[in-house]
Protein backbone atom coordinates (compact mmCIF):
# COMPACT_ATOMS: atom_id res chain seq x y z
CA UNK A 1 0.00 0.00 0.00
CA UNK A 2 1.25 3.60 -1.11
CA UNK A 3 1.46 5.54 2.57
CA UNK A 4 2.19 9.54 2.14
CA UNK A 5 4.58 11.33 4.29
CA UNK A 6 2.05 12.21 6.41
CA UNK A 7 0.36 9.10 6.88
CA UNK A 8 4.02 7.67 7.43
CA UNK A 9 4.79 9.70 9.72
CA UNK A 10 1.59 8.60 11.63
CA UNK A 11 2.61 5.12 11.36
CA UNK A 12 6.01 6.08 12.89
CA UNK A 13 4.38 7.68 16.28
CA UNK A 14 5.47 10.80 15.13
CA UNK A 15 2.10 12.23 15.89
CA UNK A 16 1.15 10.73 18.72
CA UNK A 17 0.49 6.86 20.19
CA UNK A 18 -3.52 7.42 19.38
CA UNK A 19 -2.85 8.30 15.86
CA UNK A 20 -0.01 5.50 15.48
CA UNK A 21 -2.58 3.38 16.51
CA UNK A 22 -5.31 4.89 14.29
CA UNK A 23 -3.19 4.30 11.38
CA UNK A 24 -2.08 1.21 12.43
CA UNK A 25 -6.20 0.27 12.11
CA UNK A 26 -6.28 1.41 8.88
CA UNK A 27 -2.78 0.42 7.09
CA UNK A 28 -4.50 -3.59 8.42
CA UNK A 29 -8.09 -2.87 6.97
CA UNK A 30 -6.38 -2.01 3.61
CA UNK A 31 -3.98 -4.37 3.65
CA UNK A 32 -6.90 -6.80 4.09
CA UNK A 33 -8.97 -5.71 1.27
CA UNK A 34 -6.32 -4.86 -1.08
CA UNK A 35 -6.30 -1.08 -0.81
CA UNK A 36 -3.54 0.62 -2.86
CA UNK A 37 -3.66 4.15 -0.80
CA UNK A 38 -5.93 6.01 1.67
CA UNK A 39 -8.64 8.73 0.89
CA UNK A 40 -8.79 12.44 2.49
CA UNK A 41 -12.55 11.46 4.08
CA UNK A 42 -14.73 14.52 4.86
CA UNK A 43 -16.86 13.26 7.75
CA UNK A 44 -17.07 10.37 10.33
CA UNK A 45 -19.71 8.52 11.95
CA UNK A 46 -18.44 6.31 15.07
CA UNK A 47 -20.40 3.75 16.00
CA UNK A 48 -19.51 1.57 19.52
CA UNK A 49 -20.80 4.49 21.95
CA UNK A 50 -23.48 2.24 24.26
CA UNK A 51 -21.80 1.13 27.04
CA UNK A 52 -23.78 -1.74 26.79
CA UNK A 53 -22.24 -2.33 23.84
CA UNK A 54 -18.49 -1.33 24.42
CA UNK A 55 -18.12 -2.49 28.19
CA UNK A 56 -15.29 -2.45 30.34
CA UNK A 57 -13.01 -2.95 27.52
CA UNK A 58 -14.17 -1.02 24.81
CA UNK A 59 -14.08 2.41 27.05
CA UNK A 60 -10.94 1.63 28.58
CA UNK A 61 -9.24 1.49 25.14
CA UNK A 62 -11.17 4.49 23.95
CA UNK A 63 -9.73 6.56 27.30
CA UNK A 64 -6.51 4.89 26.05
CA UNK A 65 -6.93 6.96 22.81
CA UNK A 66 -8.20 9.81 24.41
CA UNK A 67 -4.96 9.55 26.75
CA UNK A 68 -2.47 9.13 23.91
CA UNK A 69 -3.47 12.24 22.36
CA UNK A 70 -6.46 10.89 19.84
CA UNK A 71 -7.84 14.22 18.32
CA UNK A 72 -10.61 13.99 15.65
CA UNK A 73 -8.99 16.00 12.35
CA UNK A 74 -12.47 16.02 10.21
CA UNK A 75 -16.28 16.26 11.88
CA UNK A 76 -17.02 13.31 13.56
CA UNK A 77 -20.76 12.49 15.32
CA UNK A 78 -21.52 9.34 17.40
CA UNK A 79 -23.86 6.65 17.28
CA UNK A 80 -26.74 6.52 19.73
CA UNK A 81 -25.62 6.10 23.44
CA UNK A 82 -27.27 3.57 25.76
CA UNK A 83 -29.21 6.29 27.79
CA UNK A 84 -30.49 9.63 27.19
CA UNK A 85 -27.56 12.17 28.34
CA UNK A 86 -29.73 14.41 30.36
CA UNK A 87 -32.95 12.59 31.45
CA UNK A 88 -31.37 8.94 32.24
CA UNK A 89 -33.15 9.03 35.80
CA UNK A 90 -37.13 9.22 33.98
CA UNK A 91 -36.10 6.51 31.73
CA UNK A 92 -34.99 3.64 34.49
CA UNK A 93 -31.79 4.03 33.41
CA UNK A 94 -29.36 2.73 36.89
CA UNK A 95 -26.94 4.89 38.28
CA UNK A 96 -23.90 3.04 37.56
CA UNK A 97 -24.61 2.49 33.97
CA UNK A 98 -25.20 6.11 33.85
CA UNK A 99 -21.48 7.00 35.23
CA UNK A 100 -19.79 4.57 32.83
CA UNK A 101 -21.68 6.14 29.77
CA UNK A 102 -20.50 9.31 30.58
CA UNK A 103 -16.98 8.39 30.41
CA UNK A 104 -17.17 6.99 26.88
CA UNK A 105 -19.17 10.34 25.91
CA UNK A 106 -15.93 12.07 28.24
CA UNK A 107 -13.12 10.51 26.28
CA UNK A 108 -14.99 10.95 22.69
CA UNK A 109 -15.45 14.70 23.42
CA UNK A 110 -11.75 14.66 24.61
CA UNK A 111 -10.90 13.48 21.13
CA UNK A 112 -12.94 16.33 19.33
CA UNK A 113 -16.01 14.30 18.86
CA UNK A 114 -19.02 16.21 18.51
CA UNK A 115 -21.10 14.14 21.29
CA UNK A 116 -24.30 14.00 19.40
CA UNK A 117 -25.52 10.97 19.75
CA UNK A 118 -27.70 9.47 16.48
CA UNK A 119 -28.16 7.27 14.07
CA UNK A 120 -29.66 10.20 11.72
CA UNK A 121 -26.23 12.33 11.67
CA UNK A 122 -27.52 13.55 8.20
CA UNK A 123 -30.51 15.13 10.18
CA UNK A 124 -28.29 16.56 12.87
CA UNK A 125 -25.39 18.49 11.50
CA UNK A 126 -23.45 15.52 9.61
CA UNK A 127 -24.50 16.05 6.16
CA UNK A 128 -22.14 15.07 3.62
CA UNK A 129 -22.67 15.59 -0.33
CA UNK A 130 -22.77 13.91 -3.40
CA UNK A 131 -19.73 11.83 -4.34
CA UNK A 132 -17.93 13.12 -0.95
CA UNK A 133 -15.81 10.43 0.17
CA UNK A 134 -16.56 9.71 4.13
CA UNK A 135 -15.82 7.21 6.62
CA UNK A 136 -19.32 5.83 8.45
CA UNK A 137 -20.21 3.50 10.81
CA UNK A 138 -23.88 2.13 11.73
CA UNK A 139 -25.23 0.39 9.25
CA UNK A 140 -28.47 2.30 8.39
CA UNK A 141 -26.81 5.73 8.23
CA UNK A 142 -24.10 3.71 5.58
CA UNK A 143 -26.49 2.61 3.91
CA UNK A 144 -28.37 6.34 3.36
CA UNK A 145 -25.59 7.82 2.74
CA UNK A 146 -24.24 5.87 -0.32
CA UNK A 147 -27.77 5.46 -1.45
CA UNK A 148 -30.05 8.34 -1.04
CA UNK A 149 -27.26 11.20 -0.68
CA UNK A 150 -24.95 9.24 -3.13
CA UNK A 151 -21.63 9.80 -0.59
CA UNK A 152 -19.19 7.20 -0.31
CA UNK A 153 -18.33 4.94 2.29
CA UNK A 154 -17.75 1.30 3.53
CA UNK A 155 -19.91 -0.41 6.79
CA UNK A 156 -16.90 0.81 9.52
CA UNK A 157 -17.19 -0.73 12.67
CA UNK A 158 -16.28 1.51 15.53
CA UNK A 159 -12.43 1.19 16.25
CA UNK A 160 -12.23 1.57 12.17
CA UNK A 161 -14.62 4.08 12.08
CA UNK A 162 -12.61 6.27 15.07
CA UNK A 163 -9.17 5.78 13.17
CA UNK A 164 -10.52 7.24 10.47
CA UNK A 165 -11.24 10.62 12.40
CA UNK A 166 -8.10 10.93 14.51
CA UNK A 167 -6.01 10.53 11.21
CA UNK A 168 -8.65 12.21 8.55
CA UNK A 169 -8.32 8.88 5.90
CA UNK A 170 -9.86 5.79 4.98
CA UNK A 171 -8.36 3.13 3.07
CA UNK A 172 -9.64 3.19 -0.70
CA UNK A 173 -11.30 -0.21 -1.29
CA UNK A 174 -15.15 -1.20 -1.41
CA UNK A 175 -17.56 1.33 -2.21
CA UNK A 176 -15.21 4.20 -2.29
CA UNK A 177 -14.71 2.52 -5.84
CA UNK A 178 -16.89 3.51 -8.25
CA UNK A 179 -17.10 0.02 -10.02
CA UNK A 180 -18.21 -1.38 -6.99
CA UNK A 181 -21.67 0.65 -7.19
CA UNK A 182 -22.83 -0.82 -9.49
CA UNK A 183 -25.88 -2.68 -9.01
CA UNK A 184 -25.91 -6.47 -10.09
CA UNK A 185 -29.96 -7.31 -9.81
CA UNK A 186 -33.24 -5.60 -10.70
CA UNK A 187 -35.95 -5.66 -7.80
CA UNK A 188 -39.58 -4.95 -8.94
CA UNK A 189 -42.14 -3.86 -6.24
CA UNK A 190 -45.58 -5.01 -7.01
CA UNK A 191 -46.73 -4.43 -3.28
CA UNK A 192 -48.29 -0.97 -2.52
CA UNK A 193 -46.00 0.76 -0.54
CA UNK A 194 -47.91 3.56 2.02
CA UNK A 195 -46.15 2.87 5.73
CA UNK A 196 -42.57 3.30 7.09
CA UNK A 197 -43.48 -0.26 8.30
CA UNK A 198 -44.20 -1.33 4.30
CA UNK A 199 -41.08 0.17 3.63
CA UNK A 200 -38.90 -1.91 6.69
CA UNK A 201 -40.63 -4.96 5.51
CA UNK A 202 -39.03 -4.63 2.01
CA UNK A 203 -35.98 -3.69 2.96
CA UNK A 204 -36.24 -7.12 4.90
CA UNK A 205 -37.76 -8.80 2.09
CA UNK A 206 -34.23 -7.56 -0.34
CA UNK A 207 -32.09 -8.03 1.92
CA UNK A 208 -32.79 -11.43 2.84
CA UNK A 209 -33.00 -12.43 -0.91
CA UNK A 210 -29.74 -10.73 -1.62
CA UNK A 211 -28.25 -12.37 1.61
CA UNK A 212 -29.77 -16.00 0.25
CA UNK A 213 -28.01 -15.33 -3.24
CA UNK A 214 -25.26 -15.77 -2.24
CA UNK A 215 -22.69 -13.79 -4.10
CA UNK A 216 -22.81 -9.90 -3.38
CA UNK A 217 -25.26 -7.49 -5.24
CA UNK A 218 -26.30 -4.23 -4.80
CA UNK A 219 -30.11 -3.87 -5.97
CA UNK A 220 -31.46 -1.85 -8.41
CA UNK A 221 -34.94 -1.04 -6.90
CA UNK A 222 -38.61 -0.11 -8.74
CA UNK A 223 -41.73 0.22 -8.03
CA UNK A 224 -41.33 2.59 -4.97
CA UNK A 225 -42.00 5.94 -6.29
CA UNK A 226 -41.57 9.48 -4.10
CA UNK A 227 -41.00 7.87 -1.09
CA UNK A 228 -40.44 9.95 2.01
CA UNK A 229 -37.29 10.87 3.32
CA UNK A 230 -38.81 8.85 6.63
CA UNK A 231 -39.36 5.76 4.24
CA UNK A 232 -36.17 5.92 2.79
CA UNK A 233 -34.42 5.68 6.01
CA UNK A 234 -36.65 3.13 7.29
CA UNK A 235 -35.49 1.00 4.32
CA UNK A 236 -32.37 1.61 4.54
CA UNK A 237 -32.06 0.55 8.02
CA UNK A 238 -34.08 -2.57 7.56
CA UNK A 239 -32.03 -4.13 4.31
CA UNK A 240 -28.82 -3.32 6.46
CA UNK A 241 -30.07 -5.26 9.27
CA UNK A 242 -31.69 -8.17 7.22
CA UNK A 243 -28.98 -8.12 4.55
CA UNK A 244 -26.28 -6.41 5.61
CA UNK A 245 -26.97 -3.76 2.75
CA UNK A 246 -24.52 -0.80 2.38
CA UNK A 247 -26.19 0.37 -0.70
CA UNK A 248 -29.10 0.71 -2.89
CA UNK A 249 -30.12 2.19 -6.04
CA UNK A 250 -34.00 3.34 -6.38
CA UNK A 251 -34.51 4.23 -10.06
CA UNK A 252 -35.97 7.73 -10.29
CA UNK A 253 -35.37 8.61 -6.55
CA UNK A 254 -31.38 8.16 -5.75
CA UNK A 255 -28.43 9.64 -7.66
CA UNK A 256 -26.72 7.46 -8.82
CA UNK A 257 -29.63 5.35 -10.08
CA UNK A 258 -29.22 6.39 -13.92
CA UNK A 259 -25.75 5.93 -13.93
CA UNK A 260 -26.66 2.45 -14.67
CA UNK A 261 -28.82 0.33 -17.18
CA UNK A 262 -31.13 -2.15 -15.72
CA UNK A 263 -29.51 -5.59 -14.65
CA UNK A 264 -30.19 -8.62 -16.08
CA UNK A 265 -31.01 -10.82 -13.37
CA UNK A 266 -34.44 -9.52 -11.62
CA UNK A 267 -36.96 -10.67 -8.65
CA UNK A 268 -40.49 -9.42 -7.34
CA UNK A 269 -41.17 -8.28 -4.32
CA UNK A 270 -45.15 -9.15 -4.07
CA UNK A 271 -47.86 -8.18 -1.96
CA UNK A 272 -47.25 -11.11 -0.23
CA UNK A 273 -43.92 -11.35 -0.43
CA UNK A 274 -44.45 -8.06 2.14
CA UNK A 275 -46.97 -9.25 4.30
CA UNK A 276 -45.58 -12.38 5.16
CA UNK A 277 -42.23 -10.38 6.17
CA UNK A 278 -44.58 -8.20 8.05
CA UNK A 279 -45.96 -11.31 9.86
CA UNK A 280 -42.57 -12.66 10.47
CA UNK A 281 -41.89 -9.29 12.63
CA UNK A 282 -44.90 -9.78 14.81
CA UNK A 283 -45.47 -12.79 17.60
CA UNK A 284 -47.19 -11.08 19.76
CA UNK A 285 -50.68 -10.40 19.95
CA UNK A 286 -53.01 -7.59 20.18
CA UNK A 287 -52.93 -6.10 23.31
CA UNK A 288 -49.85 -7.82 25.00
CA UNK A 289 -47.30 -4.85 24.03
CA UNK A 290 -46.03 -3.66 27.02
CA UNK A 291 -43.70 -1.64 25.90
CA UNK A 292 -44.04 1.27 22.62
CA UNK A 293 -41.42 2.64 20.53
CA UNK A 294 -41.49 4.78 17.69
CA UNK A 295 -38.30 6.59 16.29
CA UNK A 296 -35.52 3.49 14.95
CA UNK A 297 -33.96 5.39 13.07
CA UNK A 298 -34.26 8.52 15.36
CA UNK A 299 -37.65 10.29 14.49
CA UNK A 300 -37.41 13.73 11.99
CA UNK A 301 -39.11 16.79 13.73
CA UNK A 302 -41.82 15.82 10.88
CA UNK A 303 -42.26 12.55 12.77
CA UNK A 304 -42.41 14.35 16.59
CA UNK A 305 -44.58 16.53 14.88
CA UNK A 306 -47.15 13.97 13.91
CA UNK A 307 -46.92 12.00 17.38
CA UNK A 308 -47.56 15.16 18.58
CA UNK A 309 -50.56 15.45 16.64
CA UNK A 310 -51.78 11.82 17.78
CA UNK A 311 -51.64 12.32 21.12
CA UNK A 312 -52.95 15.32 21.44
CA UNK A 313 -55.52 15.17 24.55
CA UNK A 314 -54.76 11.83 25.06
CA UNK A 315 -53.00 9.14 27.54
CA UNK A 316 -50.99 6.61 27.12
CA UNK A 317 -51.23 3.64 29.61
CA UNK A 318 -47.90 1.75 28.75
CA UNK A 319 -44.43 2.71 28.72
CA UNK A 320 -43.43 4.51 25.33
CA UNK A 321 -40.29 5.88 23.42
CA UNK A 322 -39.96 8.20 21.59
CA UNK A 323 -36.29 7.53 20.47
CA UNK A 324 -34.51 11.13 18.43
CA UNK A 325 -31.70 13.23 18.16
CA UNK A 326 -30.32 16.14 20.74
CA UNK A 327 -31.24 18.86 17.90
CA UNK A 328 -34.58 17.63 16.89
CA UNK A 329 -35.68 17.97 20.47
CA UNK A 330 -34.43 21.29 20.75
CA UNK A 331 -36.98 22.05 18.03
CA UNK A 332 -39.79 20.38 19.14
CA UNK A 333 -39.50 21.92 22.21
CA UNK A 334 -39.57 25.05 20.34
CA UNK A 335 -41.87 24.40 18.23
CA UNK A 336 -44.50 23.41 21.65
CA UNK A 337 -44.54 19.36 20.51
CA UNK A 338 -42.43 18.33 22.98
CA UNK A 339 -45.14 19.68 26.15
CA UNK A 340 -48.38 18.07 23.97
CA UNK A 341 -46.37 14.95 23.65
CA UNK A 342 -45.09 14.76 27.59
CA UNK A 343 -48.80 15.19 28.85
CA UNK A 344 -49.67 12.16 26.89
CA UNK A 345 -47.54 10.34 28.79
CA UNK A 346 -44.91 9.64 26.11
CA UNK A 347 -41.42 9.84 27.05
CA UNK A 348 -39.00 11.19 25.02
CA UNK A 349 -35.68 8.85 25.24
CA UNK A 350 -33.19 11.85 23.30
CA UNK A 351 -29.48 10.47 22.50
CA UNK A 352 -30.09 6.74 23.10
CA UNK A 353 -32.19 4.10 21.41
CA UNK A 354 -34.49 1.21 21.98
CA UNK A 355 -31.82 -1.06 20.19
CA UNK A 356 -28.71 0.21 22.68
CA UNK A 357 -30.37 0.70 25.76
CA UNK A 358 -29.94 -1.52 28.55
CA UNK A 359 -33.44 -2.77 28.83
CA UNK A 360 -33.26 -6.37 28.39
CA UNK A 361 -35.72 -7.85 31.07
CA UNK A 362 -37.60 -5.07 31.49
CA UNK A 363 -40.38 -5.70 28.94
CA UNK A 364 -42.18 -8.75 27.69
CA UNK A 365 -43.24 -7.25 24.20
CA UNK A 366 -42.80 -4.15 21.99
CA UNK A 367 -44.57 -2.56 19.30
CA UNK A 368 -43.07 -0.35 16.90
CA UNK A 369 -42.97 0.44 13.18
CA UNK A 370 -39.68 -0.43 12.83
CA UNK A 371 -38.28 -3.72 11.18
CA UNK A 372 -35.15 -3.51 12.59
CA UNK A 373 -36.14 -2.57 15.56
CA UNK A 374 -38.04 -5.68 16.10
CA UNK A 375 -34.89 -8.15 14.60
CA UNK A 376 -32.78 -6.43 18.08
CA UNK A 377 -35.70 -6.30 20.70
CA UNK A 378 -35.65 -10.30 19.41
CA UNK A 379 -32.62 -11.00 19.37
CA UNK A 380 -30.43 -9.33 22.01
CA UNK A 381 -33.53 -8.52 24.51
CA UNK A 382 -35.73 -11.11 24.24
CA UNK A 383 -38.66 -9.56 23.32
CA UNK A 384 -41.93 -10.23 21.53
CA UNK A 385 -42.82 -7.74 18.71
CA UNK A 386 -45.52 -6.26 16.73
CA UNK A 387 -44.63 -4.32 13.75
CA UNK A 388 -47.50 -1.68 13.13
CA UNK A 389 -48.11 0.99 11.01
CA UNK A 390 -47.07 4.28 12.52
CA UNK A 391 -50.37 5.68 13.87
CA UNK A 392 -51.34 2.64 14.82
CA UNK A 393 -48.27 2.20 17.21
CA UNK A 394 -49.99 5.21 19.07
CA UNK A 395 -53.77 3.95 18.81
CA UNK A 396 -52.99 0.90 20.42
CA UNK A 397 -50.56 2.79 23.21
CA UNK A 398 -53.66 4.79 23.43
CA UNK A 399 -56.12 2.23 24.20
CA UNK A 400 -54.27 -0.28 25.87
CA UNK B 1 17.72 -19.47 19.78
CA UNK B 2 21.18 -21.63 19.82
CA UNK B 3 22.76 -22.59 16.65
CA UNK B 4 22.05 -26.39 16.85
CA UNK B 5 18.29 -25.75 17.41
CA UNK B 6 18.31 -23.04 14.18
CA UNK B 7 19.40 -26.08 12.57
CA UNK B 8 16.78 -27.67 13.00
CA UNK B 9 14.01 -24.80 12.63
CA UNK B 10 11.58 -24.76 9.49
CA UNK B 11 10.49 -21.21 8.51
CA UNK B 12 6.75 -20.47 7.48
CA UNK B 13 6.39 -17.53 6.02
CA UNK B 14 3.05 -14.80 5.79
CA UNK B 15 1.78 -11.65 5.71
CA UNK B 16 1.98 -9.11 8.82
CA UNK B 17 -0.87 -7.92 10.19
CA UNK B 18 0.44 -5.98 13.23
CA UNK B 19 4.00 -6.56 14.13
CA UNK B 20 5.89 -8.22 17.17
CA UNK B 21 8.02 -11.16 18.55
CA UNK B 22 5.86 -14.24 20.48
CA UNK B 23 7.50 -17.27 21.31
CA UNK B 24 5.02 -20.35 22.86
CA UNK B 25 3.13 -23.44 22.23
CA UNK B 26 0.78 -23.83 19.63
CA UNK B 27 -3.07 -24.08 19.76
CA UNK B 28 -4.98 -24.81 16.47
CA UNK B 29 -8.48 -24.83 15.87
CA UNK B 30 -9.77 -25.90 12.51
CA UNK B 31 -13.02 -23.42 12.94
CA UNK B 32 -13.46 -19.89 12.90
CA UNK B 33 -13.11 -18.20 16.27
CA UNK B 34 -15.55 -15.15 17.63
CA UNK B 35 -14.15 -13.53 20.11
CA UNK B 36 -17.02 -11.94 21.32
CA UNK B 37 -19.12 -14.59 23.26
CA UNK B 38 -17.17 -17.35 21.61
CA UNK B 39 -14.45 -16.72 24.23
CA UNK B 40 -14.54 -15.94 28.05
CA UNK B 41 -12.32 -13.13 28.83
CA UNK B 42 -12.18 -13.67 31.76
CA UNK B 43 -10.40 -16.91 31.72
CA UNK B 44 -9.68 -17.24 27.97
CA UNK B 45 -11.43 -20.40 27.83
CA UNK B 46 -13.17 -21.25 24.40
CA UNK B 47 -17.10 -21.32 25.34
CA UNK B 48 -18.52 -21.78 22.13
CA UNK B 49 -21.17 -25.03 22.01
CA UNK B 50 -19.54 -26.96 19.60
CA UNK B 51 -16.23 -25.39 18.96
CA UNK B 52 -13.11 -27.59 18.55
CA UNK B 53 -11.70 -25.65 21.29
CA UNK B 54 -14.43 -25.64 23.40
CA UNK B 55 -13.41 -25.78 27.08
CA UNK B 56 -9.48 -25.00 25.88
CA UNK B 57 -8.20 -21.68 27.12
CA UNK B 58 -6.12 -19.82 24.54
CA UNK B 59 -4.33 -17.93 27.16
CA UNK B 60 -0.44 -17.38 26.20
CA UNK B 61 -0.97 -19.73 23.29
CA UNK B 62 0.29 -19.55 19.76
CA UNK B 63 -3.43 -19.19 18.33
CA UNK B 64 -3.71 -20.47 15.00
CA UNK B 65 -7.36 -20.93 13.37
CA UNK B 66 -8.92 -20.44 9.70
CA UNK B 67 -10.27 -16.59 10.11
CA UNK B 68 -12.31 -14.57 12.48
CA UNK B 69 -16.13 -14.89 12.74
CA UNK B 70 -18.99 -13.15 15.25
CA UNK B 71 -19.52 -9.45 16.04
CA UNK B 72 -17.10 -6.72 15.76
CA UNK B 73 -17.47 -6.21 19.34
CA UNK B 74 -15.21 -9.15 19.41
CA UNK B 75 -12.44 -6.82 18.72
CA UNK B 76 -12.84 -5.11 22.20
CA UNK B 77 -12.64 -8.61 23.73
CA UNK B 78 -9.27 -9.63 22.76
CA UNK B 79 -8.47 -6.42 24.27
CA UNK B 80 -9.85 -6.97 27.52
CA UNK B 81 -8.21 -10.15 27.24
CA UNK B 82 -4.94 -8.68 27.07
CA UNK B 83 -5.80 -6.28 30.20
CA UNK B 84 -6.86 -9.82 32.24
CA UNK B 85 -3.58 -11.57 30.60
CA UNK B 86 -6.43 -14.15 29.03
CA UNK B 87 -4.78 -13.06 25.80
CA UNK B 88 -3.44 -15.27 22.91
CA UNK B 89 0.64 -15.07 22.70
CA UNK B 90 0.35 -15.04 18.65
CA UNK B 91 -2.46 -14.91 16.60
CA UNK B 92 -1.94 -17.15 13.27
CA UNK B 93 -4.37 -17.43 10.47
CA UNK B 94 -5.19 -18.27 6.80
CA UNK B 95 -7.24 -15.24 5.81
CA UNK B 96 -7.10 -12.20 8.67
CA UNK B 97 -10.90 -10.66 8.54
CA UNK B 98 -11.25 -6.71 10.43
CA UNK B 99 -12.64 -7.96 13.69
CA UNK B 100 -9.21 -9.97 14.47
CA UNK B 101 -6.97 -7.54 12.60
CA UNK B 102 -8.20 -4.35 14.61
CA UNK B 103 -8.53 -6.70 17.92
CA UNK B 104 -4.62 -7.77 17.56
CA UNK B 105 -3.40 -3.67 17.40
CA UNK B 106 -5.87 -2.48 20.00
CA UNK B 107 -4.18 -5.50 22.45
CA UNK B 108 -0.55 -5.11 20.76
CA UNK B 109 -0.73 -9.09 19.71
CA UNK B 110 1.36 -10.34 17.09
CA UNK B 111 -0.84 -11.55 13.87
CA UNK B 112 0.32 -12.89 10.60
CA UNK B 113 -2.25 -14.46 8.10
CA UNK B 114 -1.74 -16.10 4.52
CA UNK B 115 -0.37 -19.13 6.53
CA UNK B 116 -0.75 -22.62 5.60
CA UNK B 117 -2.89 -22.96 9.01
CA UNK B 118 -3.43 -26.78 7.77
CA UNK B 119 0.27 -27.89 8.79
CA UNK B 120 0.29 -26.58 12.38
CA UNK B 121 -0.38 -29.10 14.92
CA UNK B 122 -1.20 -28.22 18.41
CA UNK B 123 1.12 -28.86 21.24
CA UNK B 124 4.54 -27.67 19.24
CA UNK B 125 6.23 -24.97 19.53
CA UNK B 126 6.62 -22.33 17.53
CA UNK B 127 8.09 -18.52 17.23
CA UNK B 128 6.44 -15.51 15.42
CA UNK B 129 8.92 -12.79 13.73
CA UNK B 130 5.99 -10.27 12.99
CA UNK B 131 8.96 -7.90 11.66
CA UNK B 132 10.01 -10.14 9.37
CA UNK B 133 6.66 -12.07 8.50
CA UNK B 134 7.53 -15.54 9.11
CA UNK B 135 6.43 -18.42 11.85
CA UNK B 136 9.01 -20.86 12.79
CA UNK B 137 8.30 -24.52 14.45
CA UNK B 138 10.52 -24.65 17.07
CA UNK B 139 12.55 -28.07 18.12
CA UNK B 140 10.44 -29.63 20.62
CA UNK B 141 10.73 -29.28 24.10
CA UNK B 142 9.91 -31.64 27.50
CA UNK B 143 5.88 -30.75 27.71
CA UNK B 144 4.93 -27.93 29.98
CA UNK B 145 2.17 -28.84 32.31
CA UNK B 146 -0.10 -25.64 30.89
CA UNK B 147 -0.11 -28.12 27.70
CA UNK B 148 -3.36 -29.54 27.67
CA UNK B 149 -5.70 -30.54 24.04
CA UNK B 150 -8.65 -30.89 24.12
CA UNK B 151 -10.03 -34.40 23.15
CA UNK B 152 -11.12 -33.61 19.68
CA UNK B 153 -7.86 -31.73 19.47
CA UNK B 154 -6.07 -34.41 20.08
CA UNK B 155 -7.63 -36.58 17.77
CA UNK B 156 -6.99 -33.96 14.92
CA UNK B 157 -3.31 -34.19 15.71
CA UNK B 158 -2.80 -37.64 15.76
CA UNK B 159 -4.51 -37.85 12.15
CA UNK B 160 -2.56 -34.95 11.31
CA UNK B 161 1.12 -36.75 12.20
CA UNK B 162 -0.75 -39.30 9.84
CA UNK B 163 -0.89 -37.85 6.87
CA UNK B 164 2.34 -35.84 6.54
Amino acid sequence: MNLTREEQSMLAGEQGRAAQTAMRILAALGKIYGARRMLSVRSVQISGVSYDNLDEAGLEWLAEMAAGGGRARVPATLNPAGMDLENWRELGIPENFAEKQQLVIDAFTRMGVTPTCTCTPYLAGNEPSLGDTIAWAESSAVCYANSVIGARTNREGGPGALAAALTGRTPEYGLHLAENRRPGVAVEVSARLEDTADFGALGKVIGERLEARGAKALPWITGADHPTLEQLKSLCASAATFGGLAMFHLAGVTPEADRFPAPAERFVVSEDDLRAARASLTDAEAGEADFFSLGCPHLTLAEVARVAELVSGKRVAKEFWITTSRPVKHEADRLGYTEVIRQSGVKFAVDTCCVVAPIRGRFRAMATDSAKACYYASSKNKFRTRLLNFQAVVEEAVQS
Amino acid sequence: VNKATSAATERISGRTIHPGSAEGVALVSRMGISFFGGVDPETGIVVEKGHDLEGTSVAGRMLVFPTGKGSTVGSYTLYRMKKAGTAPAAVLNAECEPITAVGCILAGIPCLDRLPVDRFSSGERLRVDGAQGFVERLPAVAPSPAHTISESGGRRIRKKKRTE
